[in-house]
């Protein structure tokens, strides 16, 4: 394991021992599920981040896919199609909102930054101007847990979750692809140069967090018997920070699923953390934000010691 | 006067000695040269003298004052000036701008003079016979032409000192030609120049002094006048080079490349007949912006050929893409090795097989074996072949770039300055590598800017001037300058006139 892997999951282990001894409760079977399936949505976004990352681009509208996949999974069960063709018609949604962002992209190379900034915008008002802020209600009883029931719906999101993180750190490590992802984030000229169609790897990898978005979308929407309106809002900000204290490195070419799921965790255990040690639950964003800091100072300051250091500060 | 006076400096990067007890002395009016392989230590100490890094021991001193701790503020305060091999230009800022800053008081709440500012600008690349608009951006620039402001920009301050690492690398002989010109000048007022270059004939024109590194030590430092190029080399590697181009006789074989009229009007390449046989290493001459990489990048499908037609082994061929390129057989090495060539943060063995990656799994087993055969085929030295790319030598890493290629089987290889900044020894051991895969069939064409390159090693030399072959001359007839002759543009006026 990386050392910027290593000191997220230290500082994870450091506050669960703190937990195990200052507030035993924490570590309540309940309180560990609802822990699990609240981040269970940060997870699959944070997991196409890391990869959108490391291809050294970002995607500020999976709030705004995840807002339109999570209405669109409860349009249409409501609609009275059957859950697993909902789930295919949702991903297919994903991808295909991934793929507008990543033709943008790379065929007008429009930086992603921009493409997606436009793209959060259009999709969350488009959703505001259909729903009018309505929630989805009325769905089927088959809808919640998948008419599984609470005990094997949640075992079901988080089995799919965990699916999806192994599925994603094999095929980076494993495949072609991943390697290509890598060259093309470190060195896109290079990349390019040794025959690597780094626009349609990047392009792949908008469609994959598109994905990710609806399924993440999915999987939270199916906890409860109603879809809001207008949901997901800042869900861009937490992937982001996740894939940061995870160890990626902004620029791209550099990060880890491993790093990636320690972030999550990190910054999911913060909030409730804080409430069983008997702190104003108010400091999470605040606590958040340092850990996010403390990432990328250290960050700042392995690279200032590498061999080829910056002289001016940036 | 002793311009400066290093004495007894020590340096180690951790662990390695990257110097030791190493002694330099810059006079008034003198042009130092300083050679060495790289790794030699040449670079940390022009770090040293620019401040850039602080020695461990031993003393410097500007002009008779010792000066204490070197940061480059003081440096640059003390009249030193720094040209580097890679321009470092603010690339949204104009030349003027970019040559100010180097230039200009630096207070926070001065009035910009913008009149001046440009008038400035204008006369420093008048003195270095540059054509630039001192209104253009940095970014908009060609590489020879942000050197030529880098140049602009030492020359443009009220420095004593010039420490020049490689200057020439990305200019064309015009260009040197005025560079050394403007040397000459900063000579006769009286500066020092400390000037680092892998181009020993360069040398032999402008140097007054020269010292050798060796593996971190001052091996020796004579008179220019009294040293030959053999001796230096010699001096430089500690022992006796063959032969700098070990160009060899192989037997040529059928025609791999054929262009009729291959043209592309964004980059200005028009009307390009060319041939390239198995066997034949066919050197591509000319100046920096005659077209020579335009027309590699045509080839490697970076900017595919709007006209004409391209052949690869009697058969038409449409190269559309650099993976058109690479199926049909063909390699391209770029010029610029560090930002173009390699994933500095991959291991060697990523580097190695990154052209030749089939979708699905990886073979991490069969990658490291290939890696490994070619690391023992091309005598690329490294920890290992899982180090990252980033930790090697400049030779060393074109090593790996040339495996990446070698792996792929190429039937054509495109070399773009394949030696450039490299040195001594790992450039003939390129060269070598360059027969070899000749003899084994394989149709290579080298860009260079270096003509001792090209008349060494080419069977044939195709000069481009202009965005087209101007003429193809065979081994036997080339000269210095029936290839310079060629590559000078004729100018209108005089054309059909004779």
């Amino acid at each position: 394991m990386k050392s910027r892997e290593l000191a997220a999951g230290l500082v994870l282990g450091a506050m669960l021992l703190i937990l195990l001894f200052a507030a035993p409760a924490f570590f309540a079977p309940d309180n560990l599920r609802d822990l699990l399936l609240n981040s269970a949505g940060v997870m699959l976004v944070a997991l196409g981040m890391t990869l959108v990352i490391v291809a050294g681009h970002i995607d500020i509208s999976v709030g705004s896919q995840f807002a339109a996949a999570s209405v669109a999974t409860g349009l249409l069960a409501k609609a009275g199609l059957p859950m697993p063709l909902v789930g295919l018609l949702v991903l297919a949604l994903g991808a295909l909102l991934g793929a507008a962002n990543g033709l943008l992209v790379t065929k007008l190379k429009i930086p992603s930054i921009v493409v997606t900034l436009a793209t959060m915008i259009i999709l969350r008002d488009l959703l505001r101007w259909t729903t009018e802020g309505a929630w989805v209600q009325n769905l089927p009883v088959g809808f919640q847990w998948a008419g599984l029931g609470q005990t094997a719906g949640s075992v079901l999101i988080l089995v799919k979750t965990l699916v999806a993180i192994l599925l994603v750190a094999w095929c980076l490590r494993n495949l072609s692809a991943g390697r290509q992802l890598f060259a093309t984030g470190s060195n896109p000229d290079a990349a390019v140069l040794a025959g690597i169609r780094t626009d349609a790897v990047v392009t792949g990898v908008f469609v994959i967090m598109g994905i990710l978005s609806a399924a993440a979308a999915m999987l939270n929407a199916i906890r409860f018997s109603e879809v809001p309106g207008n949901p997901g809002a800042g869900l861009e900000l937490k992937a982001i920070a996740a894939v940061v204290v995870g160890g990626a490195s902004i620029t791209g070419g550099r990060g880890t699923v491993g790093g990636t799921v320690l972030g999550v965790l990190l910054l999911s255990v913060i909030g409730s953390a804080l409430t069983y040690l008997g702190i104003n639950p108010y400091w999470e964003k605040a606590v958040q934000g340092v850990i996010l800091l403390a990432a990328a100072a250290s960050e700042a300051v392995r690279q200032s010691r590498g061999l080829k250091g910056s002289y001016a500060s940036r | 006067m002793q311009l400066v006076q290093a004495s007894g400096i020590s340096k180690s990067y951790a662990g390695t000695q990257a110097l030791k007890n190493v002694s330099f002395t810059l006079e008034q009016g003198q042009v130092h040269a300083l050679i060495g392989e790289n790794g030699a230590g040449k670079s940390t100490l022009i770090k040293i003298i620019t401040g850039a890094v602080a020695a461990d021991q031993g003393t410097i001193s500007i002009c008779g004052n010792a000066v204490g701790q070197t940061t480059p503020a003081l440096m640059k305060s003390l009249g030193v000036a720094a040209i580097y091999q890679q321009p470092s230009l603010f690339g949204h800022l104009t030349v003027a701008e970019n040559i100010a800053l180097a230039v200009e008081d630096r207070s926070m709440l001065r009035k910009v003079d913008w009149v001046k500012r440009q008038d400035r600008a204008k006369q420093l690349l008048d003195r270095l016979g540059a054509r630039i608009d001192p209104d253009q951006e940095a970014n908009s620039l060609s590489m020879p032409q942000q050197q030529m402001v880098e140049i602009a920009k030492a020359i443009g301050g009220d420095a004593r000192i010039f420490v020049m690492d490689e200057p020439t690398a990305s200019l064309s002989d015009t260009e040197v030609e005025h560079l050394f010109r403007v040397i000459g000048e900063l000579r006769a007022k009286g500066a020092g120049i400390i000037y680092i270059s892998h181009r020993l004939d360069e040398l032999g024109r402008i140097a007054d002094q020269i010292s050798v590194l060796r593996d971190g030590e001052s091996i020796a430092t004579r008179p220019m006048k009294e040293v030959d190029r053999a001796e230096l080399v010699k001096l430089m590697v500690g022992r006796e080079v063959s032969a700098i181009f070990p160009k060899q006789t192989v037997p040529i074989g059928e025609t791999v490349l054929r262009l009729c009229g291959v043209g592309n009007v964004g980059s200005e390449i028009r009307g390009v007949d060319l041939e390239v046989r198995a066997g034949e290493i066919v050197g591509l001459a000319g100046l920096v912006g005659s077209g020579r990489t335009e027309l590699a990048n045509i080839l490697f499908g970076l900017t595919p050929a709007t006209s004409g037609s391209i052949e690869l082994r009697s058969k038409s061929v449409l190269i559309d893409s650099p993976q058109a390129a690479i199926s049909a057989g063909i390699g391209y090495v770029p010029e610029d090795r560090r930002h173009h060539g390699l994933v500095q943060s991959m291991s060697v063995t990523e580097n190695t097989t990154l052209a030749t990656l089939s979708a699905g799994l990886l073979d991490f087993e069969a990658e490291r074996q290939i890696a490994l055969e070619f690391a023992s085929k091309l005598g690329t030295k490294t920890a290992s072949v899982d180090a990252a790319a980033a930790t090697l030598s400049g030779g060393n890493q074109q090593k790996v770039v040339l495996s990446r290629w070698l792996a792929t089987k190429p039937a054509l290889l495109i070399l773009d300055e394949p030696t450039q900044g490299i040195d001594v020894s790992a450039k003939s051991e390129v060269h070598a590598l360059m027969v070899q895969m000749a003899r084994d069939g394989m149709a290579i064409l080298m860009i260079s800017s270096e003509l001792p390159e090209i008349l060494g090693m080419s069977d044939r030399i195709a000069v481009m001037c202009q965005g087209t072959i101007a003429g193809v001359l065979d081994r036997s007839e080339a000269t210095q300058e029936s290839v310079m002759h060629l590559a000078f543009p004729v100018l209108p006026t005089t054309r059909g006139v004779a």
